[in-house]
C-alpha cells in the first residue's frame, strides 16, 4: 500500500531536473511537501510548473535527481503512484462528447470501483460540488466553472492521497473561485496534501506554503508569511509607503524617475513606493501636493517581482 | 486480468463506443465511405474489355459485308456505335475518341471473296489504351478466321476445336476477382485509420494525458479501445459482403463465417498497426499520412493490382510480409474457388502469427509516457 507515515513527506524531490531537448525546463529543483498541506507553485508563464507535476506523476523522465511520491519513486513505480493521485490538468482533459454522467462513470470504471461504490461516491461529489443540475450536459456545453468543477470530481473520485491542481480557477467567476477553496480546504482538512499551481495572489495567500519557480529554477520557498518578510523584498535602508489621495497616474510619473525612489507601481486609486530612508513621508507629502503617506506592507506579488527582476537583472536577491 | 482491470476495459470501450456514436463524421467515414468506394471501384475496374466503341465504314453494302458486320456485333466485345461514309469521318471519330475502333470493308470487298481472291477487311484501333487494343486486334482476327473457315469448309464440320473452361469464374468477370480484394483493402483501411484516430484524438485534446494519470494499464488501454472498432470493421466487412453479393452479384462458392473468421485475426493486425501509427503521430493529420503511406504497398505488393506471380522474386518474398497478400488470397479462395479450412489453414496461422508480432511492437511502443 501507499505508505502513509507522516514522517516521509508526500512529495519528496531532489535535484529534479528536466530536459526538452536543449531546453532544461525544470533546473535542480528540490522540495518537499508533507501531510495535509496545501502547497501553491507559482511562477511566469513557461517557468515549468505543468512540467514538474507531470514528472511527479511519473509521464515525463527525469534527466536527473529523484522524484518520490507518496513514498514511491514516481517513475518506476508510477502506477501505484498514480493510484493514490488525483490530477486536475491545466486545461479541461474530460471528453467534450460525453455528458457530465458519462465522464463520471468513465473515470469510475477507470479507477476500478465497483457499480456501488462508484454511485456511491459520485453522490458524495456531486453533493459537494453542486453539479446535479448539469450532470445531463454534454462537456462541450457546460461553462468554464463547470468544467472545472466535473474535473475535481473525477479526479477525486478514488478518494486520492494527494492532488495536483494546475490553474484550477482560471476565468473563473469570484463565487465559483470561493467555493472552489472552500472544498479545497474541506480536503485539505481530511488529510489531502493539495499542490496546486496559480497565477493569482489571493490563492497563493490561501496556501499553507507557496515556491516560486523562475525559468525553471526554484527561487524561493517558505509561508507567505516567511516570504514577505523576507529583507530583501525591501532593501535595507529604505522603506514600503502607500501615497493615497491625487490622481495616481501623476504620482506615478512624478516618482519613477526621482532620485531616491527605488520601485513603484499604481495599485488601484493608491501608489505603493519603496522609498529610500533619507526621504522623510513629509517631504514627500509636500513635494506630491499633500498627498497623504501611509507607511504599508509587502504583499507576495512584492516578493515575486522582486524575485524575477533580481533574475532578469542578473543579481542574486 | 483482475476484476479491477476487467472494469477499466469495460469503461474504456464502453466510452470508445460513445465516440463512435456521438461522432458522426467517423461514422460515416467508417461505413458509407467504404461502401461508396465499393460502388464506384466495383463498376469502374472492369478489365475485361466489352463493349468496344466501334465505327463502320461499309463501302461494299453487300450480303456478305454485312454478315461480317454481324458477327462483331455478335462477339460483345464490339458495339457498333455508328456509320460513316467517307475515309475521313472515320479517322475523325477515332481521334476525337467518339469510337475506338473503325471497321472499314471496301467496295470490292463481295467480289474478291466470291472469285475466290482474299477479301480484305481494314480495322482501325485506337492504340492510347493497351488493353482496348490488343483486345480489339485479337477478337478482330478471331472474327476474320472464322468467317474465313465457314467459307472454306462450307457447312463441314470443324476438324479440331480448342474448348477452353475457365474454372471458378466462368464469364472471367472482373468483378468477381476484384471486389474480394476490395472488400479486404477496405476494411483494413479503416481500421488502421479508425484506431489511430482513436489515440491521436485524444492526444491533441489533452485528454489522454489525463487518462495517463491513472492507474490504467497500457494493455488494458489498447484492448479496450481495439474491440469496439474490431467490431465496427467486421461489421463493415459483413456489409460489403452482403452488398457484394446482392449489389454486384458475385457468389461466394464457399462458407462466409470462415472468412470471417480467418479475418479477425488479420483486423487485429492492421488495429495494431493503426495503435503504432499514433504513438509517433501528433496530429490526425499525421496518422492520416502514416495510415495512407501502410495502405499502398499492401495493395500494390498483396496481388489486389498487380499478380504476385508476375513480381520479380525480391518484391513476392516482401509481399509474403504482407498480411494482405494472404488475406486477399483467404478471400478469393473463401468467394470465388470455395475454399475451406483444408486450404486455408496455414493463411490462418500466417495472419494470427502476424498479429501477434504488431500487437506486440504496438504494446511495446505505446507506453504511459507524454513525449
Ligand atoms: N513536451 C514538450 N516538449 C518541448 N518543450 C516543452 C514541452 N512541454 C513544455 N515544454 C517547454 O518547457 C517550458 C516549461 O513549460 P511548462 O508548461 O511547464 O510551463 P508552465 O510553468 O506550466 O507555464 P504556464 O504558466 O503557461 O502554464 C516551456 O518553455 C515549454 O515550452
Ligand atoms: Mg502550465
Amino acid at each position: 500500500m501507499i505508505a502513509e507515515a507522516p514522517d516521509v513527506p508526500v512529495i519528496d524531490a531532489r535535484n529534479v531536473t528536466i530536459r526538452f531537448g536543449r531546453l532544461t525546463a525544470v533546473d535542480a529543483v528540490s522540495l518537499d511537501v508533507g501531510h495535509g498541506e496545501v502547497f501553491g507553485l507559482l511562477g511566469p508563464n513557461g517557468s515549468g510548473k505543468t512540467t514538474l507535476i507531470r514528472a511527479l506523476c511519473g509521464l515525463i523522465p527525469l534527466a536527473s535527481g529523484s522524484a518520490r511520491v507518496l513514498g514511491r519513486d514516481a517513475m518506476r513505480e508510477s502506477d501505484a503512484v498514480r493510484a493514490g493521485i488525483g490530477y486536475m490538468s491545466q486545461k479541461f482533459a474530460l471528453y467534450e462528447d460525453l455528458t457530465a454522467q458519462e465522464n463520471l462513470d468513465f473515470y469510475s470504471g477507470i479507477y476500478g470501483l465497483t457499480a456501488s461504490q462508484a454511485r456511491d461516491r459520485q453522490a458524495e461529489l456531486v453533493d459537494e460540488v453542486g453539479l446535479a443540475p448539469h450532470l445531463k450536459k454534454r462537456g462541450a456545453h457546460l461553462s468554464g466553472g463547470w468544467k472545472q468543477r466535473l474535473a475535481l470530481a473525477c479526479s477525486l473520485l478514488h478518494r486520492p492521497r494527494l492532488v495536483f491542481l494546475d490553474e484550477p480557477t482560471p476565468g473563473i467567476d469570484p463565487v465559483a473561485r470561493r467555493d472552489l477553496w472552500d472544498l479545497l480546504f474541506r480536503l485539505s482538512a481530511q488529510d489531502v496534501t493539495l499542490f496546486v499551481t496559480t497565477h493569482y495572489m489571493d490563492e497563493a495567500e490561501r496556501c499553507g506554503r507557496v515556491a516560486y519557480l523562475y525559468l525553471g529554477r526554484l527561487l524561493a520557498v517558505g509561508t507567505p508569511d516567511e516570504l514577505t518578510r523576507w529583507p530583501g523584498v525591501t532593501p535595507a535602508g529604505s522603506r514600503r509607503v502607500e501615497i493615497l489621495g491625487g490622481d495616481p497616474a501623476a504620482i506615478f510619473d512624478r516618482l519613477r524617475d526621482r532620485e531616491g525612489i527605488v520601485q513603484v507601481t499604481i495599485f488601484g486609486r493608491s501608489v505603493r513606493a519603496v522609498v529610500e530612508a533619507a526621504i522623510s513621508d513629509r517631504s514627500l507629502a509636500d513635494e506630491l501636493n499633500g498627498a497623504e503617506i501611509r507607511p504599508s506592507w509587502p504583499t507576495l506579488e512584492d516578493v515575486f517581482v522582486t524575485l524575477a527582476r533580481a533574475q532578469e537583472t542578473g543579481g542574486r536577491p | 486480468m483482475n476484476s479491477g482491470g476487467f472494469r477499466r476495459l469495460r469503461a474504456i470501450a464502453s466510452k470508445e463506443r460513445l465516440h463512435i456514436v456521438r461522432d458522426p463524421s467517423t461514422l460515416f467515414f467508417a461505413v458509407f465511405l467504404p461502401v461508396l468506394e465499393l460502388f464506384m471501384l466495383g463498376y469502374a475496374i472492369d478489365t475485361n474489355v466489352r463493349h468496344v466503341r466501334t465505327i463502320v465504314f461499309d463501302e461494299a453494302r453487300t450480303q456478305e459485308s454485312r454478315s461480317l458486320l454481324l458477327r462483331f456485333t455478335n462477339s460483345e466485345d464490339f458495339r457498333i456505335v455508328g456509320e460513316v461514309f467517307t475515309d475521313r469521318d472515320l479517322a475523325r471519330a477515332l481521334v476525337s475518341g467518339r469510337a475506338r475502333v473503325g471497321i472499314k470493308i471496301p467496295e470490292a470487298y463481295s467480289r474478291r471473296v466470291q472469285s475466290g481472291r482474299t477479301g480484305q477487311v481494314l480495322i482501325l484501333v485506337d492504340g492510347s489504351e493497351s488493353s482496348v487494343a490488343a483486345e480489339a486486334v485479337n477478337v478482330g482476327g478471331a472474327i476474320a478466321l472464322s468467317e474465313s473457315l465457314d467459307r472454306l469448309l462450307e457447312g463441314r464440320r470443324m476438324p479440331v476445336e480448342a474448348r477452353p473452361r475457365v474454372l471458378f469464374n466462368p464469364d472471367t468477370r472482373s468483378a468477381n476477382f476484384f471486389i474480394p480484394g476490395l472488400m479486404v483493402v477496405l476494411c483494413q483501411m479503416m481500421a488502421t485509420m479508425l484506431s489511430a484516430n482513436a489515440v491521436v484524438r485524444e492526444k491533441e485534446r489533452g485528454t489522454l494525458e489525463q487518462l495517463f494519470m491513472t492507474p490504467v494499464r497500457a494493455g488494458e488501454l489498447i484492448l479496450g479501445k481495439m474491440l469496439p472498432y474490431l467490431g465496427l470493421v467486421l461489421a463493415e466487412f459483413c456489409m460489403i459482403g452482403l452488398l457484394m453479393v446482392v449489389g454486384f452479384g458475385v457468389p461466394i462458392h464457399g462458407n462466409f463465417f470462415t472468412l470471417l473468421i480467418v479475418a479477425l485475426p488479420f483486423y487485429l493486425s492492421m488495429i495494431g498497426l493503426g495503435l503504432a501509427i499514433s504513438t509517433r503521430a501528433q496530429t490526425r493529420d499525421a496518422s492520416m499520412q502514416m495510415t495512407i503511406a501502410t495502405i499502398l504497398p499492401s495493395m500494390f505488393l498483396s496481388g489486389y493490382v498487380f499478380p504476385l506471380d508476375s513480381m520479380p522474386r525480391p518484391f513476392w518474398l516482401l509481399a509474403q510480409a504482407i498480411p494482405t497478400t494472404w488475406m486477399i488470397d483467404v478471400a478469393r479462395g473463401v468467394v470465388l474457388r470455395g475454399a475451406g479450412w483444408a486450404d486455408l489453414w496455414l493463411h490462418a496461422v500466417v495472419l494470427s502469427a502476424q498479429a501477434v508480432v504488431l500487437l506486440a511492437i504496438s504494446a511495446v511502443l505505446f507506453r504511459k509516457r507524454l513525449t
